[in-house]
């Protein structure tokens, strides 16, 4: 009891929204993909590539938001790259989602060390600033949580309800999702079912760019090699946690970084003497232990993994 | 039913491409793709890296190894981001060049290096490794800074108000373990009350986790806390608390946050090996030796903005244990053991 009045302060969700922003990013993005019938293993590439992209951006220009836009337009190109592979090709996405993300780490570094040379010390930025809402931000305890947080940590909030607003409420929504089901169906119907998987894989580069850009400018001041370290991959199965939904997502998201804040704050206590693996293994344990109990109706879309050809049947 | 079957392949070849070009952008070729073209010269040095040579560890031997190529007049050239899958094949290039010494870090790659090393018994192979060398030409070294840690340790522990200090490291290993362990022993020398909180992060470099482990210590009480990896200076800053770098002087990027931290300079194992190499009298020998503070191997970071804010007494205290050292007559007790 004393530990749990220890550690669930202000700071323990403050930094618990900090660590489920990239993921909220990464999963949401992959969930237009797959609702269109495309597996986006290029995921973990395209976000370190929006990073480095992105953090490039904001240290020559001195703007971070004009960062942030460079970051999502390198994500869009990550997306771009996969729909011509997936979706024009017709290619097995998991080959090319493998390739996208080895092709656009090792674009990462290759292009970080042509536009930074070989610094004695890492270049860094003035990373974003927390944004105090006014009036809002002095509520107690609700306040610094909800209300004094980056910019994007509001944003990757607010693209949830958006997102299954589009999804379930427009008929471009509607489309992607028949896309993702049922292509022939969509495609009878008119839609073309190209042209909607690439706008998926677009939005989804979109928001990897996001996940990417928040990591090297607002959690952290550079880039470097270990700032994505496994996040996209998390985020992919974050998506089949949440069973293909937006709001499941996110919360599966929040799950992650609810555990994932809780085991620094017990490691950091020193009161529990367990070996650190423990502690670290924990967020993932839970998380699929969260998934096997809760997701085993979850049913994926039913064109996931499946090339559409008109000609063919 | 032609056609598709034709854009097919293409599509294929288009898919082995992509992979292959990948494979070749992250194997580590960038570092000797924007080298200048060698300079004729004496003895030829190569390095193998695991890591892009951001990494703090490798930085130290890369940083000294561009200081023989100026000092000494040796060429040198390297290879970054080389995977385990590569390493043996990167080692072995180099070794059919004509390259008389290849150094490297090997913790992930010990077996492979070693194995590579046995079929070049004319090449010396120098590298990073928590074990023993090898005869007949596979050498080590490793970073023996737990000296200057410990002084660090006995800084933090004068400057801590709350009496907690922290460590946030990557994972515990005998490497970092020492490390701790030494900056923990110097810390209770000078205060008796003092608690040391260790994080781990599970991984060699994630800065972002690793600042969010250094804001959970920090929220706990924490308020000097000892960087062994990249991303707690950051949170140290924003958290307005002190901060003990690691590896490399980084006072630069926090110069009101890092009052100073251990340096692991490997120039001295560098111009050592290098003579052995260029005399032709290289054996297998564990260089760890001269990673110590005895041998210029690894110093305390100069104060910069703290020379004026730190307490004269704890500058005469740290200046007094530093002489003790160098004269030999104090020891840092090395403790490999996982701190509690």
């Amino acid at each position: 009891m004393e530990i749990l009045s220890q550690i669930l302060q202000v700071g323990f969700f403050a930094a618990l929204l900090r660590i489920a922003t990239p993921l909220i990013f990464g999963t949401i993005g992959e969930l237009y993909a797959e609702r269109a019938g495309v597996l986006n293993l290029g995921i973990e590439g395209i976000m370190m590539f929006s990073a480095m992209a992105g953090f490039s951006g904001a240290y020559f220009t001195h703007s971070l938001w004009f960062g942030v836009l460079v970051a999502v337009l390198a994500g869009m190109l990550g997306g771009l790259l996969m729909a011509v592979l997936c979706v024009s090709l017709g290619l097995s996405q998991h080959v090319s989602g493998i390739g996208t993300t080895l092709l656009f780490s090792g674009l990462s570094f290759f292009l970080y060390r042509l536009i930074f040379g070989q610094p004695s010390t890492i270049p860094v930025i003035e990373p974003f600033r927390t944004v105090n809402i006014p009036w809002l931000a002095k509520i107690p305890i609700i306040g610094p949580v909800l209300f004094d947080q980056y910019a994007l940590v509001y944003l990757a909030f607010l693209i949830v309800p958006v997102t299954s607003w589009i999804l379930y409420h427009t008929p471009w929504g509607l489309n992607l999702r028949t896309v993702g089901e049922n292509p022939q169906a969509a495609n009878s119907a008119g839609v073309s079912v190209a042209a909607t998987r690439y706008q998926a894989l677009l939005i989804a580069g979109m928001f990897m760019g996001l996940g990417g850009a928040f990591l090297s400018m607002a959690q952290y001041n550079a880039f470097t090699f270990g700032v994505i370290s496994g996040r996209g991959w998390i985020s992919i199965a974050l998506v089949v946690f949440g069973q293909w939904s937006p709001y499941k997502s996110m919360a599966g998201a929040l799950l992650f970084a609810f555990i994932d804040a809780l085991q620094l704050r017990l490691q950091a206590s020193n009161m529990i003497h367990i070996p650190y693996q423990v502690f670290l293994m924990m967020p993932f344990v839970l998380t699929i232990l969260a998934m096997a109990l809760v997701s085993r109706n979850a049913r994926a879309p039913a064109a996931l993994l499946r090339p559409f050809r008109k000609e063919e049947r | 039913m032609r056609r598709t079957q034709t854009k097919k392949s293409c599509g294929h070849w288009v898919a082995a491409w992509l992979v292959s070009v990948g494979l070749f952008l992250a194997g580590g070729l960038t570092g000797s793709l924007i080298q200048p073209a060698m300079a004729a010269g004496n003895i030829k040095i190569a390095a193998v890296f695991e890591t892009p040579i951001e990494e703090p560890w490798v930085n130290q031997i890369h940083v000294a190894l561009l200081k023989a190529k100026k000092e000494l007049g040796v060429e040198y050239t390297w290879s970054e981001s080389v995977k385990a899958a590569d390493f043996a094949r990167v080692m072995r290039e180099y070794a059919e060049k004509g390259y008389q010494l290849i150094m490297g870090d090997s913790f992930g790659t010990e077996k492979i290096a070693r194995r590579v090393a046995r079929d070049y018994p004319k090449t010396a192979f120098v590298f990073g490794s928590g074990i023993g060398p090898a005869e007949p030409n596979f050498g080590v070294f490793d970073n023996w800074i737990q000296e200057p840690t410990y002084l660090s340790g006995m800084i933090a522990g004068k400057m801590t108000k709350s009496n907690k200090i922290g460590v946030v490291a990557a994972m515990a290993i005998p490497e970092i373990n020492r490390l701790s362990n030494a900056f923990c022993a110097g810390a209770k020398e000078v205060n008796k009350a003092v608690k040391c909180q260790f994080s781990f992060i599970g991984s060699f470099f994630d800065p972002p986790k690793a600042k969010e482990a250094a804001i959970a210590q920090i929220e706990s009480g924490v308020d000097v806390i000892y960087a062994e990896r990249f991303g707690v200076i950051e949170a140290a800053k924003e958290k307005n608390i002190l901060a003990i770098s690691n590896m490399s002087d980084q006072s630069s990027l926090a110069p009101d946050t890092v009052i100073t931290g251990p340096v692991w300079d490997m120039w001295p194992t560098v111009k050592y090996v290098v003579g052995l190499v260029k005399a032709g009298v290289y054996t297998a020998q564990d260089f760890g030796g001269f990673s110590y503070m005895g041998k210029g191997g690894s110093y305390l970071a100069p104060l910069h903005k703290w020379d004026s804010k730190l307490p004269a007494a704890v500058k005469a205290m740290v200046a007094k244990r530093k002489q003790e050292i160098l004269d030999g007559t104090f020891r840092v007790d090395i403790s490999e053991s996982a701190p509690q």
